[in-house]
């Protein structure tokens, strides 16, 4: 577990940790755009570089942005006065350390893993590109119809609905 | 502790805290950040054991999170569209004040 | 160490001297990691090839600007800064110092940070904007062997950073707390989305045809000459119309003229940099221009060869010459855009994109696929040239629908 490994664990987990406790939206908005960037950087440390390039495109260039959006139009951007978390926020904390203490114990006591550490792959975008289009081509259309009706409906549930005046002249 | 296991404790730590986020947390769009950061988890995990299990040359890992971001992205598009729906009809964006079904 | 060196100038010494000017950086560069020790060298590499980016380019930066405005200048009929040379000096450089005197007021003006303004956010995003325009630079191939990284999915990284580079306009927009700031950011980012669509689609047809992500490929498969004349795609009908679709979102991308509503003075004061002022601003700008300069030399990368020469009995010009030589080239049509065409509104710009630009490409990519799988002879130019001028006539007809072009109605006050 190499030195860069280790900040750059620590900067998403970090930032993913402020994303989630913050009160103002827009920062933990900010502090995800972080996360995600440190995800990525983890991704290219682990030797897939597509994905990590793909990761940043996606992620911060295009979810981040929709996120942000959502929140300036949900009036959202101020900092809230009341309170933030729900009620009965201390078990959904406690049920989420159990869930990591789990999971921990798990991978810390885990007789499955592998122990020797392979040579790293020699992956080419050529190698992803042969395979999206012989073994993955069902999945690969499935996407395109799934990112098709997805984008199709997100933009008709959030479209205006053409406002209607009732009888007396109000509209609704 | 091996390389291995390292990434599989932040991915494990990456989940619970996008967990406690999402289910702690009253607005609606926090809560789709922590089911993203999840998301993210479970992709770094499939990532760590790609590159240290058996077969990397099969790039199975890869394509499975290439899909991943891909889906992600969709429900994040319906999901953000869908609170600014809800906002639109009820003018608040608090789960806890979005609980009933009639309206 | 001096039998490294020895061992470094037999490597070069079987080139000839045009070859020699060509690899010069190169060599330069071998030189000096011959004198460093073993553990220190992946560093000292980096640090050499991000010093002489980082050099270059922010001084191509300080010239443009002061040939923009000169240039924009003498379109709009006047002079542009023409007297400022070497300050403390009698050296008269007919306005081509002004970016000394612009440098050192934007570096002692008032940092000015407005009450209610987010102070850190503030803070941070003109350093936001920089950091992945900057990073940018490191997939462009400047010359023969002149990358500073060339990765495998080098395109991908290129338009990953991007879209890094919409984030920060969003942070200078929200954490000002300006309506205008906040609209002028919606704005900027509603259009960089919009035309981000028609970038990654016409460099995709690109990709289709050479079947690799990495630009150094690219640039080689159009190093081939036939008749003297390269075989940049720019000169294939599907390059041709790639090409133009690349420059105009590229314009769009750095919000230049005619797309730059959302930083225009007369339309919102400037937009998202309303609230920077001093060094701040100036970083902006450089963010800017070095983006700019980056995308362009993508789509020289992309479609006008790189660093290859155009004709066949060139080919003597270094390479880096050639690729600065098409980069300053193009930056002059932006200029000459910038001076010549009004300013798009919102919805034209947006309508444009969509309804324009995106069928556009996606039909270009069919007519490269079409292209790259017909015999290679000329009906393939007839064939891939008819399709894209029928879409080309049948979109545009579609944008000018509902203009109802009539006669000019005048009415005068009473």
């Amino acid at each position: 577990m190499s030195l860069p490994f280790i900040i750059i664990a620590f900067v998403t987990l970090f930032a993913a940790a402020a994303a989630m406790s913050l009160r103002n939206l827009v920062h933990c908005a900010l502090a995800f755009v972080v996360a995600f960037a440190g995800l990525a950087a983890l991704y290219l440390q682990l030797d897939a570089q597509f994905v990590g390039f793909a990761q940043i495109l996606v992620y911060v260039g295009a979810i981040a942005i929709l996120i942000v959006f959502a929140i300036l139009l949900t009036r959202s951007g101020d900092t809230p006065n009341e309170a933030v978390l729900a009620p009965g926020w201390i078990y959904g904390i406690a049920v989420s350390a159990v869930v990591f203490t789990m999971l921990g114990w798990a991978v810390l006591n885990s007789s499955a893993l592998p122990k020797q550490t392979p040579p790293a792959p020699a992956t080419t975008v050529k190698n992803i590109g042969d395979l999206l289009m012989t073994k993955y081509v069902l999945p690969l259309e499935i996407i395109g119809l799934l990112l098709t009706a997805a984008m199709i409906g997100a933009v008709i549930i959030a479209l205006k609905e053409p406002s209607k005046t009732d009888y007396s002249g109000r509209k609704t | 502790m091996t390389p291995l296991q390292g990434c599989l404790l932040v991915s494990a730590l990456l989940f619970a805290i996008g967990f406690a986020g999402a289910v702690t947390r009253r607005h609606a769009i926090l809560a789709l950040v922590g089911i993203e950061l999840m998301l993210n988890a479970a992709n770094l995990n499939f990532i760590a054991f790609w590159r240290y299990g058996a077969h990397p040359e099969a790039l199975t890992g890869v394509m499975f999170v290439i899909f991943s971001i891909a889906i992600a992205a969709a429900e994040a598009a319906v999901g953000l569209a869908l609170i600014i729906a809800i906002y639109r009809h009820k003018k608040t964006s608090n789960l806890d004040e979005v609980k009933e079904l009639k309206g | 160490m001096s039998d490294k060196i020895q061992q470094v100038f037999e490597t070069f010494k079987h080139l000839s001297l045009v070859e020699k000017i060509d690899q010069l950086f190169v060599m330069l560069k071998q030189l000096v990691l011959a004198c460093v020790p073993e553990a220190l060298q992946p560093l000292v590499s980096g640090l050499l090839s991000v010093v002489l980016v980082l050099s270059v380019f922010p001084g191509v930066f300080a010239i443009i600007t002061v040939i923009e405005r000169k240039g924009l200048g003498r379109i709009q009929n006047r002079y542009g800064p023409n007297r400022v040379g070497i300050p403390f000096t009698n050296i008269r450089l007919c306005g081509f110092g002004q970016f000394i005197p612009d440098g050192i007021k934007s570096l002692t003006k008032e940092d000015i940070v407005p009450y209610a303004a987010d102070k850190v956010v503030h803070f941070l995003a003109p350093i936001v904007m920089l950091i992945p325009v900057l990073l940018a630079y490191a997939v462009l191939p400047f010359g023969r062997n002149m990358t500073v990284a060339d990765f495998d999915a080098g395109l991908l990284f290129f338009f990953a950073v991007g879209g890094a580079v919409e984030v920060s306009v969003f942070m200078a927009g929200w954490s000002s707390r300006n309506k205008y700031s906040l609209l002028g950011a919606m704005r900027a980012i509603a259009q960089m989305v919009s035309y981000e669509i028609p970038l990654i689609l016409s460099a995709v047809t690109v990709v289709m045809i050479v079947g690799s992500l990495k630009l150094t490929d690219i640039v080689a498969h159009q190093s081939d000459y036939t008749f003297g004349i390269a075989h940049w795609y720019v000169f294939t009908p599907w390059g041709f119309v790639g090409f133009i679709l690349f420059f105009i979102a590229s314009l769009a991308e750095s919000n230049r003229c005619p797309f730059d509503l959302p930083e225009a003075e007369s339309e919102i004061i400037a937009g998202y940099f309303t609230e920077y002022s001093g060094f701040k601003f100036a970083l902006f700008f450089l963010g800017e221009y070095l983006g700019m300069f980056a995308i362009i030399g993508l789509g020289v990368t992309l479609f006008l060869g790189g660093w290859t020469s155009p004709v066949s009995f060139l080919t003597w010009i270094p390479s880096y010459v050639w690729f600065l030589a098409k980069m300053i080239a193009i930056v002059f049509v932006f200029i000459w855009i910038r001076g010549t065409l009004p300013r798009l509104r919102m919805d034209q710009l947006m309508n444009f994109a969509w309804k324009f630009m995106l069928p556009l490409a996606l039909i270009n990519i069919v007519v490269a696929g079409i292209w790259h799988f017909m015999c290679h002879d000329w009906q393939r130019w007839l064939v891939c040239g008819a399709i894209i001028f029928g879409a080309y006539l049948v979109l545009g007809r579609g944008l000018m629908r509902n203009q109802k072009l009539s006669k000019r109605i005048y009415r005068y006050a009473e």
